[in-house]
């Protein structure tokens, strides 16, 4: 019964990481919440039985995608909807 | 407008899925009969632990069976880190100006731990390609792994650099490597990636013929290349260009 | 295990649904964020959460009831009639990895458009000359 519940409030913190990661205008608490969305989704491949894939998942969808999101953001702007100096002017 | 017509598509294509998805039970057995397979899932459950004896069957379809297919893999993971190379690329001659991959400096219990820890992250990541074919794990995982111990490394120190050369020469051996034992399956067996006869034990260090030969290639090769990504991603130069 | 095989058939359309309609949710919230947002990050990001979703939606296909992870053991050599289908598996290891080289190439570019346009807005970005 517990494993369950486990699993329902697991798909709820699935579905709510992914709307929040759309709907947030600061882009870096975006890009971490696509990191719980990988977190939480190693733990449903494991529960589904597949060790491998989880593994894969913890690895490169939580360490390596989320740190090359940041790098991006870094590069560019943080926040989703600042408009450039260039497009202020012409208007 | 446009946002109408987007909303309508999505909830259409969810009502396909949904529909789709109701005619495939959850938990049903679709692997076909196991004492005599029909479908591939049954001929390489059975396959995995006897002809090949190697207790990871996952590994088994990945390196033995679809063998082809992860030459291919690897291949698109080099033309990604090239196309990411040379879209990113930016004149030494003209420019000179040493890039800070780090801002701030990192405080010396960052420091410390990360000198102790980068030596482990290195043998969980080589423990987990060598152990492949054994228990969960292969060769992407131990090279993700492996990328994320220099991570670590090249945003604590400022001043730490892996050999590019080194990085380069190792990347090119293990995928050259990885197509000559193809070729030895080819010239001795008969086809591509053709495994060896003598296969060894189920469960020993030793097993499965090739396979763990190829996933410390595939490692080596997936651990230097996602390196390469993350060093040249770091060394983006700030501000704009005309 | 017998225990779960109970609650299995017990509560099997909640489990269904909550593992389906997870991943189809994901694939629907991703493909909302890919068309209507402006911002080339954040569209990246719906890329990346449409490739967890089809990944969530592959190993559940391969899932069967009470199944055990397709890993032997010595002396359980037939113990494969428990073993869940490893066939999806394998080829979501394949997504996994490629998914992550797409990203990195996709990120690069939306770098590079960034440092010539000086806006990361698909709106803003207007002419196709580099």
């Amino acid at each position: 019964m517990a494993l369950i519940l486990f699993l329902i409030v697991m798909a709820i913190i699935l579905i709510a990481a992914a709307i929040y990661a759309v709907i947030q205008k600061d882009l870096l608490y975006a890009v971490l919440a696509t990191g719980i969305i990988s977190v939480v989704l190693s733990v449903f491949f494991y529960l589904l039985q597949a060790p491998d894939v989880a593994i894969t998942e913890a690895a490169i969808g939580i360490a390596l995608t989320t740190i090359i999101f940041i790098i991006t953001i870094r590069n560019t702007s943080r926040n989703e909807d600042e408009y450039s100096e260039d497009h202020i002017k012409k208007f | 407008m446009k946002k109408y017509i987007i909303f309508i598509l999505i909830a259409i294509l969810g009502w396909t899925l949904a529909q789709t998805f109701k005619a495939i039970p959850f938990g049903a057995d679709r692997r076909g009969d196991l004492s005599n397979p029909n479908k591939v899932a049954a001929y390489y459950l059975r396959q995995s632990p006897e002809t090949l004896q190697t207790a990871n069957s996952i590994t088994a379809i990945v390196v033995n069976f679809r063998g082809f297919d992860t030459l291919g893999e690897v291949t698109v993971l080099f033309l990604a880190a090239t196309g990411l190379a040379s879209i990113l690329y930016r004149k030494e001659e003209e420019d000179k100006t040493e890039v800070e991959r780090v801002s701030l400096p990192s405080s010396s219990l960052v420091r410390t731990g990360a000198k102790i820890l980068f030596p482990l992250i290195l043998l969980l990541g080589i423990y987990v390609f060598v152990h492949g074919h054994l228990t969960p794990g292969g060769g992407f995982q131990g090279g993700a792994i492996i990328a994320t111990g220099f991570l670590l490394m090249l945003i604590t120190y400022k001043h730490f650099e892996t050999n590019h050369n080194v990085m380069v020469w190792l990347e090119s051996l293990a995928g050259l490597a990885f197509v000559l034992v193809g070729l030895y399956g080819l010239f001795m067996y008969g086809s591509f990636l053709q495994n060896t006869k003598s296969v060894g034990t189920l469960n020993d260090l030793i097993s499965g013929g090739l396979i763990p030969l190829i996933y410390i290639f595939i490692g080596i090769k997936v651990g230097t290349e996602l390196t390469n990504i993350l060093d040249i991603l770091l060394k983006i130069k700030p501000g704009r260009e005309q | 295990m017998t225990d779960f095989n109970e609650l299995f058939i017990k509560y099997k359309d909640l489990i269904t649904l909550a593992v389906y309609g997870t991943a189809i949710m994901l694939i629907i919230i991703g493909l909302y964020a890919v068309l209507l947002k402006k911002h080339l990050v954040k569209i990246v990001i719906g890329l990346s959460i449409i490739d967890a979703g089809i990944h969530l939606l592959f190993v559940a296909v391969g899932y069967i009831q009470n199944g055990t992870a397709p890993i032997f053991s010595p002396g359980y050599e037939q113990a494969a009639n428990r073993m869940v289908d490893p066939v999806p598996q394998a080829l979501v290891l394949t997504a996994i990895v490629i998914g992550f080289a797409v990203t990195a190439l996709a990120l690069s570019l939306v770098i590079r458009l960034y440092k010539h346009h000086h806006t990361a807005n698909i709106d803003q970005i207007k002419s196709l000359k580099w």
